[in-house]
């Protein structure tokens, strides 16, 4: 459904995506995660014709972006991550002027704008349709441009964070909403919360430094992210003891410790697959430590998003030094 | 064009909500009223309309800018132009459905002034070809300065930065050219002459059927709209 080849996009000298790749399946929910800055919303405009790419072929719903830019807009609906609208018009008024811009026939308007509305809750209090754009919350206006990209029935849509700025109540209608969207329409969706696209998406992207970082499946990738595994145990006992009795264990890469009031808390890196909770249960029984905790760590996907998120920063941060 | 329809009904609109609109509505109002009691409407004075359509066509250099400055640049700065570049629809049609809401206000404004129109009616003679030439030449000079106005709010995010910017191509052509064709010498004088905007206007609000000044608003008013289209698109690139 959305086919994007060597996409990159230059501001000036800054190069904002770098020459990314990726395919997303009809009816599909895809997340696009990334520490901010990364270059998501940049993609995201480039798929909605909003902005062009330097470099790069993108074919959206079979149309390619550049030379069939109406009939890709057509077909999608894009929701900005800051949604702005005209504070003079009212809520039912704004919808209709947009249905009309989305070519959707004079008599089946009003169902359009009506359905859509429903949809996004926006029939409640009841003067809601009547109400300025320029005097709503944050979460109505995000709601008003919700339904302004639903109102069309578009087969893509793209969303920028459509989750900022709600309550919680909303954001889990929203991902409710999302979820029901499934099948009929391919979504694609940002976001810097790696809870938030777990719970929606079929597939993540994880963009950072305008380069993909890693796709998948939450499941594959969070397979494939598990690293080296970790122990974390707390014991009462002399420090330098402790540190010679478990780093004598074999396929322990690295300990540390720290004191957690008079308790002492240390973290064991191993080797792959490894597990020395028994071994530590051991010593401690052996040496006569009273032990208070001890359990494996398994590295989640939230550990991999922030490792990437920290190496971006890193870089850029040696960028500017270089500068 | 049902497209380009649709955006000048919103455009229009939006003027009718806005307080500024009004303000420069009234402005324009009260100059040219005063103009056409101190001048025109007083006995022994000839009942003619000539002085006050050029009266208005010089408070246009200044009212028509501040009509057209939040057009696109209003857009840029609340970032609305998000949402309405993404819709299916072309620069075109966003610049020539903003063109025709800025005209229909125009026209609203300029029927306003045809209170002066009865009133000379009631007390006087005035040449009905004067008045019908006169409001066809402030059409044909306000559709020209309104893609002006239109072309310099594309290129900036600031209100101010437009209104000045178009204020100041307007002067150029309506004022500047004027001292140019009596001060400069010999070869230039001829060109300041050609550029005049006001040459042309004079022959309307004299009643005269000049094609030369159709010419002249109809292409300067094209080659705008065209720049503005042009510079709408350009942003997609940057």
């Amino acid at each position: 459904m959305i086919d994007v080849k060597n996409l990159t996009k230059r501001y000036g000298r800054m190069v904002a995506v770098d020459d990314i790749s990726f395919h997303v399946d009809a009816g599909s929910i895809v997340g696009f995660l990334g520490p901010n800055g990364a270059g998501k919303s940049t993609t995201l405009k480039i798929l909605t014709c909003f902005l062009s790419a330097t470099v790069g072929k993108v074919t959206v719903a079979g149309h390619d972006v550049l030379s069939e830019s109406v009939a890709v807009r057509q077909k999608t609906g894009y929701m900005p991550e800051a949604v702005s609208l005209y504070g003079e018009m009212r809520v039912g008024e704004y919808l209709m002027f947009r249905a009309g811009l989305r070519e959707i026939p004079r008599r089946a308007r009003r169902g359009a704008v009506e359905g859509a509305a429903q949809r996004c809750w926006l029939l409640q209090p009841e003067d809601m349709m009547r109400r300025r754009l320029g005097e709503l919350s944050r979460g109505y206006q995000q709601r008003v441009g919700l339904a302004d990209v639903l109102l069309h029935n578009p087969p893509v849509l793209v969303l920028d964070e459509p989750t900022i700025g709600l309550d919680p109540a909303q954001i889990r209608s929203m991902r409710e909403l999302i979820l029901s969207l499934r099948g009929d329409h391919t979504v694609i969706l940002s976001s810097h919360i790696l809870a938030e696209v777990e719970q929606i998406c079929d597939y993540l992207i994880v963009i950072a430094g305008g380069k993909i970082a890693a796709s998948g499946t939450p499941e594959a990738l969070r397979k494939s992210v598990t690293g080296p595994s970790r122990i974390v145990a707390e014991v009462k006992g002399d420090p330098d003891a402790v540190m010679r009795g478990v780093g004598a264990m074999k396929g322990v890469r690295q300990v540390d410790q720290a004191a957690h009031g008079n308790w002492l808390r240390i973290t064991i890196q191993g080797d792959e697959n490894s597990d020395h909770r028994a071994e530590v249960a051991k010593l401690a029984a052996e040496k006569g430590w009273p032990l208070r905790e001890l359990r494996k760590e398994v590295g989640s996907l939230e550990d991999f998003f922030i490792q990437i998120t920290y190496k971006q920063s890193v870089q850029a941060a040696g960028e500017v030094s270089r500068l | 064009m049902r497209k380009t329809l649709i955006l000048a009904r919103r455009e229009l609109a939006g003027y009718f909500f806005s307080p500024m609109a009004y303000v420069i509505g009234a402005l324009f109002l009260l100059a040219s009223g005063m103009w056409f009691f101190h001048a025109i409407f007083r006995s022994g004075h000839e009942a003619s309309l000539r002085p006050l359509f050029e009266a208005m066509a010089y408070i246009m250099v200044f009212a028509t800018p501040l009509l057209t400055m939040r057009l696109v640049s209003e857009e840029f700065r609340s970032g609305t132009i998000e949402t309405l570049m993404t819709a299916p629809v072309t620069e075109t049609q966003v610049i020539l459905g903003k063109f025709l809401g800025v005209m229909g206000f125009y026209l609203a404004l300029l029927a306003g002034t045809g209170f002066f129109l009865v009133l000379i009616a009631v007390y006087g003679q005035p040449d009905g070809g004067v008045a019908v030439m006169g409001y066809l030449g402030m059409v044909l000079l306000g559709a020209a300065f309104v893609s002006v106005g239109l072309f310099a709010s594309t290129l900036t995010p600031y209100q101010l930065v437009a209104a000045i910017v178009s204020i100041a191509i307007l002067s150029v052509f309506a004022i500047m050219m004027q001292l140019l064709t009596i001060h400069s010498p010999e070869p230039w004088n001829h060109l300041a002459a050609q550029l005049n905007t006001m040459t042309y206007f004079k022959d309307f609000s004299r009643g005269m059927f000049d094609t030369r000044g159709w010419i002249f608003f109809g292409s300067a008013t094209a080659l705008f709209l065209f720049l503005s289209v042009k510079m709408l698109e350009s942003r997609r690139w940057r």
